[in-house]
């Protein structure tokens, strides 16, 4: 069942940007939701509207069957955890969590013992009397998390709150907002621009790009079955190889190489995708490429090549890999796991 | 060898600064601790008299001036209550300008803090005779708060609370905003806490110019009860009397007294760092 509901919301700037387009999403209870793109797309921009920091030019947003769009973001009973914490410098930890409460007129053996469980959840309770300026990233991160929990409200928003983090504590703090999460079964929405965190993190993801989302769905079924051009190119690392081309006869036909389609399309331009490590070498393979580059990463080996239409391809293998710069190799495309992209509409054929 | 060097002339450099201060203080103390008729013969002196007492006691309590109303300790307590108005009258009028400039986006906030910045170009002594005409109009000559409230506008101060709240992050609204604190309680429990030590810093600034008024209450006064230090100083103590040091080294006092009290914030508050 639906518990945040998003219907046709859009966002026009006052010098005429269009932030956000006429965007539909249902969220249900528990969720985690993540939106992914890159800077600039949007996906602020649509959190901002829904803890309500941002104005909304048109359509509806529904919290629990309430239509939020007029209401206070005081009122709107949602938490949000900001990219640089925004805690507050001149209180200690102990008020900065327990500030929402009293605003809201808890008892004050309410507001402690509600910011003493929270504490002891997060493990911030040696720091109750500290102020936010003797913290360690970790620990602010911690005290942003704290303030949104112990208000218990209906949805935790998270503005890519990771990325001030060093890359360990990163993948630690993901794993713990993971299980706090589930924990507390609160639906959330979580803005990031990085692919592993939204691979990891979400329950579904909504890629988002120049303000339209391209895709929602499952992390695996955006990476196995990306929509549309745009989604296939954001997500995976390293990115997935395009070739240019076009079917005919049921044939996909480039300078390059031939592939048979196993799907009956009209004859059209199409864009060929296929990910790294759905190649591998043969002898007989159709595509053929002069390696130019190797990334050896310890547990794979990246391997970068032109083929014969100097499209920059790229392929993964397992290991330490024998090949060596220059070599040419001849690669097959493993399980018929191709990508068609209209190039048109950019949408996905196949 | 050079680090002792520098040290040297460092040091040097900031003893000359101190004498510079100290010894025109120290030769005014001691002239006021001398009789009248040894100064007027000796001039100036560098050694403490044995009149300490006697003089101090005379200035402070004999009633001067021509209708003899008014000692230099209701002088002083008049210029106090004058400059603490207009002190905190100007801090906190300035810090609310300040507020509603910056955070309520209104269409035209950034004329409205040019318009307010520009007064800055007119100055009490431009406006004298409107000022008197107003002040006269409502009735407040002679009285503390025609001496005060003229002068309860600064445009100086609006502008560093406006520059402060600038540098203060976008989210912290934002986080209070969804911690359900209103416009009120943001200023209240944010604004203020934050800028104590610009509050400290431009309260100085504010006691001291006010401290310092001449034209305004030489204009607006008529009656002697409502003197305040440097006219008393041109007007009874400037004669040529030992009293004049006195006064000068007891009209001191009441800045002095402010600066030791928030000098530790308001020295945070000029180099801003947390």
């Amino acid at each position: 069942m639906s518990y945040l509901e998003l219907e046709n919301v859009t966002k026009i700037y006052p010098n005429g940007t269009k932030a956000v387009n006429e965007t539909s999403l249902s969220i249900s209870e528990g969720e985690l939701m993540v939106f992914v793109g890159p800077s600039g797309c949007g996906k602020s921009t649509l959190l901002r509207m829904i803890a309500g920091l941002e104005d909304i030019t048109g359509g509806v947003i529904k919290l629990d069957n309430r239509e939020i769009n007029k209401v206070d973001p005081s009122e709107r009973d949602v938490a949000m955890v900001f990219q640089n914490y925004a805690l507050y410098p001149h209180m200690n930890v102990f008020k900065n969590l327990a500030y929402g409460l009293k605003n809201k007129g808890e008892s004050k053996e309410e507001i402690e013992k509600k910011v003493n469980q929270v504490a002891e959840l997060l493990e911030i309770k040696e720091f109750l009397l500290r102020k936010p300026g003797q913290l360690s990233g970790g620990q602010r991160q911690r005290v942003a998390m704290g303030r949104a929990i112990v208000r218990n409200p209906k949805a935790f928003l998270f503005d890519e709150p990771l990325s001030n983090l060093d890359a360990k504590l990163r993948g630690q703090v993901r794993i713990e907002i993971k299980k706090l999460q589930k924990q507390m079964g609160v639906t959330s929405v979580f803005v990031t621009h990085d692919q592993v965190e939204a691979m990891t993190l979400g329950d579904r993801l909504a890629v988002i790009n120049e303000g339209v989302i391209e895709q929602v769905g499952s992390p695996i079924e955006v990476y196995e079955k990306p929509a549309t051009h745009f989604v296939a190119e954001f997500i995976g690392t390293p990115q997935m190889n395009f070739i240019n081309g076009k079917i005919h006869s049921n044939k996909f036909i480039s300078d390059g190489f031939e592939c048979s389609i196993n799907k009956d399309l009209n004859d059209q331009e199409v864009i060929f995708g296929i990910r790294p490590e759905n190649l591998k070498v043969s002898t007989n393979g159709s595509i053929k490429i002069k390696v130019d580059l190797i990334e050896k990463l310890g547990a794979d080996s990246i391997i970068y090549g032109y083929d014969k239409s100097n499209n920059y391809l790229c392929y993964r293998e397992n290991g330490n890999t024998k090949i060596k710069a220059n070599d040419e190799i001849s690669l097959e495309i493993e399980d018929e796991n191709y990508h068609l992209f209209d190039k048109e509409t950019k949408k996905r054929l196949n | 060898m050079s680090r002792i060097f520098r040290t040297t002339v460092s040091h040097s450099i900031l003893i000359w600064g101190v004498l510079l201060m100290i010894v025109p203080l120290w030769l005014v103390f001691a002239s006021s601790t001398h009789t009248n008729s040894y100064i007027y013969n000796e001039g100036m002196q560098w050694k403490i008299g044995g009149e300490f007492f006697e003089n101090y006691d005379r200035v402070l309590n004999r009633k001067g001036g021509f209708t003899k109303e008014i000692t230099a300790s209701g002088i002083f307590y008049n210029s106090f209550i004058m400059a603490f108005g207009i002190a905190s009258l100007s801090v906190f009028v300035s810090m609310m300008a300040a507020y509603s400039l910056v955070y309520f986006k209104t269409r035209f906030s950034t004329l409205f803090f040019w318009l307010i910045f520009i007064t800055l170009l007119v100055p009490l002594e431009l406006r004298i005779l409107p000022s008197y005409q107003i002040v006269s109009d409502l009735n407040l000559l002679n009285s503390y708060a025609g001496l005060i409230l003229p002068l309860s506008a600064s445009a100086i101060a609006t502008f560093f609370f406006r520059q402060y709240y600038r540098s203060i992050p976008e989210e912290l609204l934002e986080a209070a905003k969804l911690d359900g604190a209103n416009s009120w309680k943001f200023f209240i429990d944010f604004l203020v806490p934050l800028s104590k030590t610009m509050v400290a810093a431009m309260f100085i600034f504010m006691f001291v110019y006010g401290y310092n008024q001449y034209l305004w209450p030489l204009i607006m006064t008529t009656s002697e009860k409502y003197w305040t230090v440097v006219m008393g100083l041109k007007m009874i103590y400037g004669g040529n009397s030992v009293d004049r040091y006195t006064y000068v080294i007891l009209s001191l006092i009441p800045p002095v007294i402010i600066i030791v009290f928030l000098q530790r914030l308001f020295i945070q508050g000029l180099f801003q760092s947390k």
